[in-house]
C-alpha cells in the first residue's frame, strides 16, 4: 500500500510501485483531470506539480513519492476558477477542444511561480506541451496577461 | 460525470417538427437506406412541454437551450451555430446554453436535425439556412403566444433580448413566461430569416459556451468516463495493414495483475481487458501474437516512392482541370520551367488517443442493446457501427456523444467504435472503455495520403504565363474510403482548389491538373484541409518559382493571372496591403505570399522568416486573411486560422509517416514530431467577408500556411524546399 498526499489530502492505494502516478490518480483514485497523450514524458498532458516542480505524472513511479506532496489541476485553485492562470485562460479563451489544457495551465503555474515576468524565450522554453489545436499564441498571451497583473 | 443531458425524448409527430423544410436527397436517401420509419413514434403522442421548434428549448428561468447536431471538438461549433439560432430567436446570449441531440433521437425523428457529420468546415456553412429558420420559427411562436395572450395581433409585438413586447400597450412577457404557450403551437414552415444588417449576436465575438470546465479538470472527455463494473481494454491490431490475426497466447499473460479477458477483435486484433488500462497495457506488451502479414510485410516508404514517381509520366490520368492546351502553350514557350514536389502520409495524432466505452446488454425477450460512450465527429456514423458490430437494429442503440480531444477529420471513422462493440460483446453486461495506446493511435491512422506532383510552366518572352500543367500523382482517399464515389477513374476530392470553381489563376489560357492514382496499401482518410494541403503547396510554391525565373515580383506576377478571379485577389491584396508587402523588411527577414479558395473560403497569406547561417529556420509573423462570405464569430474565426497554422507548420517542419516492413516507422510524439511553442509565429489575421455565401473557417487557411513560408524560404535562401517536412534539409544559403 503507497500512501500519496494529493491536494491536500492524503490517498491509500494498493497500486504496484512502478505503476506511473498518472494512472494511479486516474484510475485508481477517479480524478480524471490530468491527461493522457503519449505515455512518455513528450506531450506534457499528464503534467502535475511535485513539491512545487511540473512534471510529466506518466513518467513517474508512484513507489518514489512517499512524503511527497502532489498537485493536480483538480487541486489548483479552491473554486476551479480563482488560480490567476485560470483567470487569464478564461479571459482570453484559450482552449479549444481543451484536452491539452490542464497540462498547459499546470505547466503555466509552475513556470509563473518559478518566474513572475518571463519572457518569449523562457516561456517557449517552459512550456513544450503539445496542443494539437494550436492554441500556443493565446497561450503565450494569457501568460504575459498573468504576470502583468491584468488578470 | 456530465454527459449529454436529455430532457426531451421521442416526442409528438415527428412530421410536425421538420418544419416544413426539406431533407437534402442524399440525406433522405440515407435515412430510407437505414430503414428508420416512423417506428411508432407518432403514435406515443407525448408533448414535450417548452420545447419550441425542434432547435431550441426555453426554461421558465429564460435559459434557453440550443440542440446542437454538429460535434464540438474545439472548433467553437457549438457556440456558432448557438449563436445562430439565438440571433433569430431574439434570444438574449446570456441566458443561452447548448446540448447535443442525441443520434438515436434524431434517427427517432426522422433526421429532423439533419446531417451529424462534422467535417469539410461544414460545421455551421452547411447547417446555416435550417437553423437559422429554426430560430426564427421559434421566435415568430414566442410571439404568437404572447399576442394570444394578450389578445391583441402578432403584428404588433416586437422582441428583443428573449423578451417580447406589444409595443402599443409597452406590455411585456419574457420567453421563460411563453415558452410552455408556445411550445404548444404548430411550427410555421418558411419564416422569413434576418437581414444580415440585423444581427445582433452573429458576427460578434460573443465567449464560448464551452470555456469553464477547461480550465479545472471537470470537461469529461470520452477517455475519462467511468461507470460502475466498468474495466478497461486496449488493442492491438495487425502492424502490417491487410494483415490477419492468426493466434495469441493468452496463458502467458493471465496471471499478470489485472487481467481479465484476452480477446480476438474481428479478424486483425486482439484485445487484453483488464480492471484498469494501465494493466491492459502492460500486459499487452508481453502478450505473444502471430500475424499473417498478408503479403504486405515487404512494403517500404522506398517501393511506395518508386511507384508515385513512375505516375508523373503516366499516360493515364484522371482529368481535374482542363482548359486550352497546355501541349500547344509549351511547344511555343519563350521559356518553360519544370519542378517535382512530395509530401508524406501525415498522422492527426489527436491528444486524446482513440477510444470508445460499450456496454452489450443481453435480453433474449426483446433482443440486444448496445450503448454506447464515444468521442465521434459523426454520432449516426458511430450509431450505425455500434449497430452493425453489435448486430442489433439501429433503435437498439444509445449514443451517449462526449468531448473530443481533438478531430481533425480522423473521429469521422468509426474503428474504434466498432471495436469497443466487439469486445464489449464478448463480456455482456459490463461497460467496457477500450482505449488506444498512442502507438497503436500513431500506427493505425487513416492517413494524409501520399503524393508526389510534376509541374511545367511556360511563359511568352515577357514573362506572360501561358500554359500549366499540375501532374499529381499518389493515393486517393475516396479509393479507400468510398470507391463507389469514383467515377471514369476519378476522384474529385483530389481536385480540391485545382478545380474551375475553385482555382484562382483561370486567366491563364492553357490548363491542366490530372491526377494519376496510385494507390497503396496504407489506409488514407480526411485530414485537416485534406488534399487542399498538397496541392495548394505545389501549386503556389511553383508559381513562385515562376515568378522568379521571369524576374518579376510574387504579388504583381499573381495579379497578372487573377483577372477572372477578383475574390482571390481581393483577400490577397488585403494581406499584402496589412503585411506592407510594399516596404523594406528589417535586415535579414524575407518573406514570402500565397493564395487559395478551400471549405467555400478564399484566403491568403504572408510569412516572414529568418534563416541563420548555420541553416536555422524562425518562423516570425504569419498575417492571415479570410473571406469566409458571414463571419459568425471573428474571436473563433481568429482561433481557428491560429491553430490551422499549428497543424500545417508542425506538418511543414517535422511530421512524416514512413513505412518499413509493411507497417508505421512512427511510434509515438518523440518520433512523429508536431509543432510546439517555440515554432509558433506571430499570426494576425484579417477578416474580408464580402457577403452572399457561407464559407467554412477551420481549414481553409491551413492551405496557405506552408506555401508561404516555403516561398519565405527561398527568398532567404534562394533554396526551394521541393520535398516535405523540412526537417533535416539544409537550409544554409545556395
Ligand atoms: S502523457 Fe505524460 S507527457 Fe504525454
Ligand atoms: S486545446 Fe485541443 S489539444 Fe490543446
Amino acid at each position: 500500500m503507497i500512501a500519496l498526499d494529493i491536494n491536500g489530502h492524503t490517498h491509500q492505494v494498493y497500486a504496484d510501485p512502478e505503476t506511473p502516478l498518472l494512472w494511479v490518480i486516474r484510475e485508481w483514485l477517479g480524478m480524471t483531470g490530468t491527461k493522457f497523450g503519449c505515455g512518455i514524458a513528450q506531450c506534457g498532458a499528464c503534467s502535475v506539480h511535485i513539491d512545487g516542480q511540473v512534471m510529466r505524472s506518466c513518467s513517474v513511479q508512484v513507489g518514489s513519492l512517499d512524503k511527497a506532496k502532489i498537485l493536480t489541476i483538480e487541486g489548483l485553485s479552491p473554486d476551479g476558477l480563482s488560480h490567476p492562470v485560470q483567470k487569464a485562460w478564461l479571459q482570453h479563451e484559450v482552449p479549444q477542444c481543451g484536452y491539452c489544457q490542464s497540462g498547459q495551465i499546470m505547466a503555466a503555474a509552475a513556470l509563473l511561480a518559478a518566474n513572475p515576468k518571463p519572457s518569449d524565450a523562457d516561456i517557449d522554453e517552459a512550456m513544450s506541451n503539445i496542443c494539437r489545436c494550436g492554441t500556443y499564441n493565446r497561450i503565450r498571451t494569457a501568460i504575459h496577461t498573468v504576470s502583468s497583473g491584468a488578470v | 460525470m456530465k454527459l449529454n443531458r436529455r430532457h426531451f425524448i421521442v416526442s409528438a409527430g415527428a412530421g410536425a417538427f421538420t418544419l416544413g423544410w426539406k431533407l437534402p436527397h442524399a440525406l433522405a436517401q440515407g435515412v430510407a437506406a437505414q430503414g428508420v420509419a416512423a417506428q411508432g413514434v407518432a403514435a406515443q403522442g407525448v408533448a414535450v412541454p417548452a420545447e419550441i421548434g425542434i432547435w431550441a428549448v426555453v426554461h421558465p428561468d429564460d435559459t434557453v437551450m440550443v440542440r446542437i447536431a454538429r460535434s464540438e471538438m474545439g472548433q467553437g461549433t457549438m457556440t456558432g451555430l448557438a449563436q445562430l439560432v439565438a440571433d433569430e430567436m431574439d434570444a438574449d446570449w446570456v441566458h443561452v446554453r447548448a446540448e447535443y441531440v442525441a443520434p438515436e433521437v434524431n434517427l427517432a425523428r426522422k433526421r429532423a436535425w439533419g446531417d451529424m457529420s462534422t467535417g469539410g468546415s461544414r460545421g455551421i456553412r452547411a447547417s446555416v439556412e435550417y437553423v437559422r429558420q429554426g430560430g426564427a420559427a421559434a421566435r415568430a411562436m414566442l410571439i404568437q403566444a404572447a399576442a394570444a395572450k394578450w389578445g391583441v395581433p402578432a403584428s404588433e409585438c416586437t422582441t428583443a433580448a428573449s423578451v417580447v413586447t406589444h409595443t402599443p400597450s409597452k406590455r411585456t412577457l419574457r420567453y421563460g413566461e411563453l415558452a410552455e404557450a408556445a411550445s404548444k403551437l404548430p411550427v410555421p414552415s418558411n419564416v422569413a430569416v434576418k437581414n444580415p444588417a440585423d444581427w445582433k449576436i452573429i458576427g460578434k465575438g460573443v465567449k464560448r459556451l464551452d470555456t469553464v470546465d477547461k480550465l479545472n479538470g471537470r470537461q469529461i472527455y470520452a477517455i475519462d468516463v467511468q461507470l460502475p463494473d466498468m474495466l478497461n481494454a486496449t488493442i492491438a491490431q495487425s502492424p502490417v495493414f491487410g494483415g490477419k490475426l492468426v493466434s495469441f497466447d493468452a496463458k502467458a499473460i493471465a496471471a499478470m495483475p489485472g487481467v481479465r479477458h484476452v480477446l480476438a477483435v474481428g479478424d486483425n486484433a486482439v484485445a487484453v481487458v483488464a480492471d484498469k488500462f494501465y494493466q491492459a497495457k502492460t500486459a499487452m506488451a508481453k502478450l505473444p501474437i502471430v500475424w499473417d502479414e498478408a503479403g504486405n510485410g515487404e512494403v517500404t516508404s522506398a517501393m511506395i516512392a518508386k511507384a508515385l514517381a513512375e505516375g508523373l509520366d503516366a499516360k493515364e490520368a484522371g482529368v481535374g482541370l482542363k482548359q486550352g492546351d497546355v501541349a500547344v502553350a509549351f511547344a511555343a514557350a519563350a521559356k518553360k520551367i519544370e519542378a517535382v514536389y512530395s509530401a508524406p502520409f501525415l498522422n492527426h495524432a489527436t491528444l486524446e488517443p482513440m477510444n470508445c466505452t460499450a456496454m452489450v446488454t443481453v435480453d433474449p425477450a426483446r433482443g440486444d442493446r448496445v450503448e454506447i460512450w464515444v468521442p465521434s465527429q459523426n454520432g449516426e456514423a458511430s450509431l450505425a457501427a455500434a449497430a452493425e458490430a453489435g448486430g442489433v437494429k439501429l433503435s437498439d442503440v444509445k449514443v451517449n456523444k462526449l468531448s473530443l480531444g481533438g478531430g481533425f477529420g480522423r473521429r469521422g471513422q468509426q474503428d474504434y467504435t466498432r471495436q469497443a462493440v466487439l469486445v464489449a460483446k464478448q463480456v455482456p453486461g459490463r461497460p467496457i472503455k477500450l482505449i488506444w495506446t498512442r502507438e497503436e493511435d500513431m500506427q493505425h491512422g487513416y492517413y494524409r495520403p501520399i503524393t508526389q506532383c510534376k509541374l511545367t510552366g511556360s511563359m511568352d518572352a515577357a514573362g506572360n504565363v501561358t500554359g500549366i500543367h499540375m501532374r499529381i500523382s499518389g493515393q486517393s482517399i475516396l479509393a479507400y474510403l468510398n470507391p463507389a464515389a469514383i467515377k471514369d477513374g476519378i476522384d474529385p476530392v483530389q481536385f480540391q482548389s485545382m478545380n474551375p470553381a475553385e482555382f484562382g489563376y483561370m486567366a491563364v489560357p492553357n490548363l491542366l491538373v490530372d491526377h494519376a492514382m496510385r494507390n497503396t496499401h496504407v489506409p488514407v482518410g480526411f485530414w485537416r484541409g485534406v488534399n487542399t494541403n498538397q496541392n495548394t503547396i505545389y501549386m503556389e510554391c511553383f508559381i513562385d518559382e515562376m515568378a522568379a525565373a521571369a524576374g518579376k515580383d510574387p504579388l504583381e506576377f499573381r495579379r497578372a493571372m487573377m483577372g477572372k478571379n477578383p475574390k482571390h485577389l481581393a483577400i490577397l491584396n488585403a494581406v499584402a496591403e496589412k503585411a506592407g508587402w510594399d516596404k523594406p523588411l528589417a535586415p535579414g527577414v524575407y518573406r514570402g505570399l500565397c493564395q487559395n479558395y478551400g471549405y467555400g473560403s478564399y484566403v491568403a497569406a504572408v510569412a516572414e522568416v529568418t534563416v541563420s547561417p548555420k541553416g536555422e529556420l524562425k518562423i516570425l509573423r504569419i498575417v492571415a486573411g479570410t473571406d469566409p462570405g458571414y463571419v459568425v464569430n471573428p474571436d473563433q474565426v481568429d482561433a481557428q486560422v491560429d491553430g490551422s497554422f499549428a497543424f500545417g507548420l508542425g506538418a511543414l517542419l517535422y511530421s512524416e509517416i514512413t513505412l518499413d516492413k509493411g507497417r508505421v516507422v512512427e511510434g509515438n510524439f518523440d518520433s512523429y514530431q508536431v509543432a510546439r511553442m517555440s515554432d509558433m509565429p506571430r499570426v494576425e489575421t484579417i477578416h474580408r467577408p464580402s457577403g452572399g455565401f457561407w464559407g467554412g473557417v477551420g481549414e481553409p487557411t491551413i492551405a496557405v500556411a506552408a506555401p508561404a513560408v516555403l516561398n519565405a524560404i527561398f527568398a532567404a535562401t534562394g533554396k526551394r524546399i521541393r520535398s516535405l517536412p523540412i526537417k533535416d534539409q539544409d537550409l544554409r544559403k545556395a
